[in-house]
């Protein structure tokens, strides 16, 4: 079965959008925090986060891993998946209104674009750890940390094997492009292993090989 | 023989089926399989849940095609899978005795651009593919759980232009009763009912205690009959099994209720079963359908909400029009889409509700600009729009690609001009502005004027056009030529409201042609028709004079609660004179190099309207733009300043260069411009807020930036290269699928044009990488790019 959960509230952290914006470390002055404000409230509005999930086997053989209709040899996922006999897959987006007000701001407002960038990433961020959250109340076990098409070697053709089951477009209006992006932009598609042990591997980024990556979570 | 489905839903209540999806899971469907396969591999498991349906009590049954597409299937397998599911269809009808089949579309998986990546006409072709391998098997079409008004656009024309059998609509509210993209209910109808379908509804997403709350809004605002398909409320797992949270009996509850409220059409969605439908039709049968009302309410619409033009007068801005505005004639010509979204922006703020948007300017391309441009205000601004042309290609294009129900200027008496119109009208969908004259040119008198109002509706009734979708224009012409002209107009007003029951607008401005302080009067005059029961004016919303006959107007005849609108008006206008009095006392210590280091827009613009008073253009930007942009820019190099600063300082520059390219549209003179740059984001991506950066510092130093967009195919660069002659072409990617596509893309211009130097960026570049794939420069920022093409412009490259 397909699950969908919407949310009407979602938490945003200042800091996690002036890190997307490339402050790291580093103090922002108030009238780009003023902005960053403005935008974020803007943004608020338009939100119509949703998610849609289902749980499923993680099947082994050789070096392939199938989770549901994603069968891969992707190194990290197996990695991530150490152990875990199920896992959950979901697809979450904040809506396509962060969308409309990206293309609005793409053709008149520069600043507010690259605000807005930010904002939306934390928000889709803000809503896949709510969600985790939930999930992690209902299961009878520990969970990994997400990972999605695109991270490490999990190549973006993941995505439409995880379209194919999660049926998105449908449930929650999450679509899939030719080039394998998603619309509306600000959405997430992950998986997340159900463990029998407790992780050793507590953040995301932790377990990532791109230790240059100019968005690294450091904490 | 059989009576034909509208017939048949004529008569009273009439049953659709229930869920498919859950139906074929418990036969086996395994997750991620594509149902529609099933017609072909299961057709008996197929025709036996049909046959369950129909013996249910549902009057009709709709295909197992929710999927079948080109974008999931290809061809060959398509038309089997299509072939197949009417084949099932027919078959369990057949064995029944009794039942329609009716053709089901669902959307087709792609979100429709600017959002996603799928174009209008794509959509349209897509859809046309499938409806094109119905015939006569299916005796309707079902466009079902849309998310999007576009998408349902382009399967409606799809339908319409590919196949005779009528054209049903559902589409999928949220709890706000808005569509995932935004439109509401009036919005919907307002389309639909304009694109001519059969009957409008709801379906899935919500259960049907929701939707039941939905339904005497749609019943309201909808002439057609209504459709209703809940969900069996929303699924949950018990013991391994999905369950829906809505038995049969609160959801046969429901559909009673939706029907009680003027719902004609009821089935079910996801989690219903024969057996929802069983008791529904039990429930049901005794009660008698309510009648459907033709509902005399003008609508227009834009992609989300609806203009409604009835008791109070409507305001529709006509700024947007190049006759006589030396500044938009050379911004639509220039193709500077940022000075019209701004003019769009502007009247939306001053309180326009819908925009005239006419691009008449000779020499121009107005079929492709008229599109073009409505296209992109509706990307910035919710208003609807009112396409202005005389040209009927122009209109066309314009109607087919706007996305909702425009107004449309304008039709007029003349044969030549009803023949061409009109078919549009009727095919597209509009409310559409129609001029009282005709080949004997402008009556002199209102009986004159009201006759070709009267000529003209009747004609539109052939086309099944109402009049309820007609705005008449009485013409007002210069009281300074015609004293007794104003006098004709407003008679006419009167009588085209009173006799002819139909809404009226007009151009206002037009009775002070060759009079001084033209707004003074022209508002008068405004005052006066509004009292005669004008319906629209097409003016400058930022004329005060004209708001203070429009609020004064709403407050006098009780129009305005506690005259709240009025009284937040008129404080404007009091604080307007000393904000203009703060604005000189701090304009002394900021100097414009200042306002832009420290981004600053509103004092930026002010500081260069104040020093076009004694220095040239040339030496704003030299001696005080550039120098802030350089110390700004410097700063970013030097990690001292962030992005967000960066982008306020760009924002603070462009007003000031909009200072300045008004004065020189003033004073006739000529931008200077370095070079030309062609700035793209590479096909298959669709990223480009780095684009977009690199693009508005680079305008900030003067070059002429053409800018392609995302997603911009290797032979269109090519050809921008080549018709432009730039010397420079910057190309962004972000993503590393997409990086073969820019090295294709450079390929292609080294090939046509070798002398244009090409510089690539994007978070997945390198260095390395972009010498790997043939470029001259990497850009590693934003400002590194301007570097870079000011050492080409330079010669140094």
């Amino acid at each position: 079965m397909i699950g969908i959960r919407h949310f009407s509230a979602l938490p945003f952290s200042e800091r996690e959008a002036l890190r997307y914006l490339g402050y790291r470390g580093v103090q922002a002055d108030g009238e780009t925090l003023s902005a960053l404000e403005s935008v974020r409230a803007e943004a608020e509005r338009a939100l119509l986060p949703a998610v849609c999930w289902t749980e499923t086997d993680v099947v082994r053989a050789g070096n392939a891993l199938t989770v549901g209709t994603v069968t891969t040899e992707s190194g990290g996922l197996r990695r991530n998946l150490r152990s875990c006999a199920r896992a959950y897959v979901f697809a979450a987006t904040v809506g396509v209104g962060i969308d409309r007000l990206l293309v609005r701001y793409g053709r008149t407002d520069a600043l507010k674009c690259a605000l807005l960038q930010a904002v939306g990433a934390t928000y889709v961020e803000a809503l896949c750890d709510a969600f985790c959250d939930w999930l992690a109340e209902r299961t009878d076990g520990y969970l990994r940390p997400r990972f999605s098409p695109g991270y490490g070697d999990l190549s973006l053709e993941t995505q439409r094997d995880i379209f194919r089951l999660l049926t998105p477009e449908k449930r929650i209006g999450v679509t899939l492009n030719a080039s394998l992006l998603m619309s509306p932009s600000k959405s997430v598609t992950a998986i997340v292993g159900i463990s029998p042990t407790p992780c050793s591997v507590a953040k995301r980024c932790a377990d990532c090989e791109n230790a240059t990556c100019e968005y690294r979570d450091e904490l | 023989m059989k009576e034909t489905i509208l017939t048949a839903i004529e008569r009273g209540a009439f049953f659709l089926d229930g869920g498919f999806g859950t139906m074929l899971q418990e036969r086996g469907l395994a997750a991620g399989e594509l149902p529609e396969r099933w017609n072909v591999s299961h057709a008996e498991a197929v025709e036996e849940i049909h046959a369950a349906y129909l013996s249910a009590g549902a009057n009709a049954i709709t295909t197992n095609t929710f999927g079948a597409n080109l974008l999931h299937y290809g061809r060959e397998e398509l038309r089997q899978v299509v072939s197949a599911a009417l084949g099932c269809a027919r078959r369990a009808v057949e064995r029944a005795g009794r039942g329609y089949v009716v053709f089901d579309v669902g959307p087709c998986g792609r979100l429709l651009k600017p959002y996603g990546d799928l174009g209008f006409e794509d959509a349209v072709s897509l859809f046309a593919e499938t409806v094109k391998l119905v015939g006569d098997r299916a005796d309707a079409i079902l466009i079902e759980t849309m998310n999007d008004s576009y998408e349902t656009k382009a399967a409606v024309l799809a339908a319409k232009e590919n196949s005779d059998l009528p054209v049903f609509v559902t589409n999928v509210y949220g709890k706000d009763g808005k569509l995932m993209t935004g439109a509401d209910i009036p919005a919907m109808t307002a389309l639909l009912e304009g694109l001519r379908v059969n009957a409008i509804g709801m379906n899935c997403s919500l259960g049907s205690g929701h939707m039941a709350e939905l339904v005497p809004k749609m019943v309201a605002y909808s002439s057609l009959p209504v459709i209703v398909q809940p969900n069996a409320g929303l699924p949950r797992e018990e013991n391994g099994r999905t369950v829906f949270d809505e038995d049969e009996e609160v959801f046969a509850h429901n559909l009673a209720r939706c029907l009680k409220s003027g719902a004609r059409i009821l089935g079910g969605c996801c989690g219903t079963t024969p057996e929802h439908i069983r008791r529904a039709v039990g429930l049901c049968k005794p009660l008698s359908a309510l009648p459907v009302k033709e509902k005399r309410i003008t609508l227009a619409s834009s992609y989300s909400r609806a203009l409604e033009i009835g008791d109070a007068p409507v305001l529709i801005g006509e700024r947007l029009n190049p006759t006589g505005k030396k500044r938009l004639r050379a911004a639509l010509t220039d193709g500077d889409t940022e000075y019209v979204l701004g003019e769009a922006l502007r009247q939306a703020e001053q309180g326009a509700q819908a925009l005239d948007v006419n691009v008449g300017v000779p020499g121009l391309d107005e079929v492709r600009t008229l599109a073009d441009t409505a296209l992109a205000i509706q990307t910035v601004t919710e208003l609807p729009l009112q396409l202005d042309s005389s040209s009927p290609a122009a209109l066309e294009r314009a109607m087919r690609l706007y996305n909702g129900k425009p107004l449309v200027n304008s039709v007029n008496g003349k044969r030549e001009s009803m023949d061409a119109i009109f078919p549009l009208v009727q095919k597209y969908g509009g409310v559409l502005v129609c001029l009282t004259l005709d080949e004997s040119g402008i009556p002199d008198t209102a009986e004159g004027r009201l006759a070709i109002a009267e000529k003209i509706a009747r004609e539109a009734e052939k086309y099944g056009i109402a009049k309820k979708d007609l705005l008449f224009d009485p013409l007002a012409m210069a009281v300074s030529a015609d004293a007794s002209a104003p006098k004709t107009t407003l008679d006419a007003l009167t009588l085209i409201g009173e006799r002819l029951g139909a809404h009226t607008v007009l151009g206002v401005s037009n009775v002070s042609f060759g009079l001084p302080n033209r707004e003074a009067i022209a508002s008068a005059f405004y005052a006066l028709a509004l009292d005669r029961g004008l319906s629209a004016a097409i003016l400058n919303p930022a004329s005060a004079e004209m708001k203070k006959s429009y609020l004064g107007y709403l407050a006098l005849t009780g129009r305005d609660a506690n005259c709240a609108r009025y009284i937040a008006f008129a404080e404007t206008l009091t604080t307007s004179v000393t904000s203009q009095a703060a604005q000189k006392e701090t304009k002394e210590d900021d100097s414009l190099r200042g306002a832009i280091v420290s981004g600053r827009t509103e004092h930026a613009a002010r500081a260069a309207e104040e020093l076009l008073k004694t220095r040239s253009p040339l030496e704003l930007i030299d001696g005080e733009i550039v120098p802030a942009l350089d110390e700004v820019g410097k700063g970013f190099e030097e990690k001292r300043v962030y992005l967000p600063r960066l982008l306020m300082s760009a924002e603070a520059a462009k007003a000031a260069f909009s200072r300045i390219k008004d004065h020189l549209a003033r004073t006739g003179g000529d931008e200077t411009k370095k070079c030309t740059v062609v700035l793209a984001t590479v096909k298959g991506d669709v990223h480009d807020i780095g684009k977009n950066i690199v693009k508005a510092l680079l305008e900030n130093y003067s070059f002429d930036v053409i800018d392609l967009g995302k997603d911009v195919p290797p032979e269109r660069v090519a050809e921008a290269v080549v018709d432009s002659g730039a010397p420079v072409l910057g190309l962004s990617a972000l993503m590393t699928t997409t990086v073969p596509a820019m090295e294709e893309t450079i390929a292609l211009v080294r090939k046509v044009a070798p002398q244009c130097r090409i510089i690539v960026g994007g978070a997945v570049l390198t260095e390395e990488y972009a010498n790997k794939i043939g470029a001259d420069a990497y850009g590693k920022d934003a400002m590194a790019s301007v570097r870079y093409c000011e050492r080409v412009y330079g010669g140094k490259v």
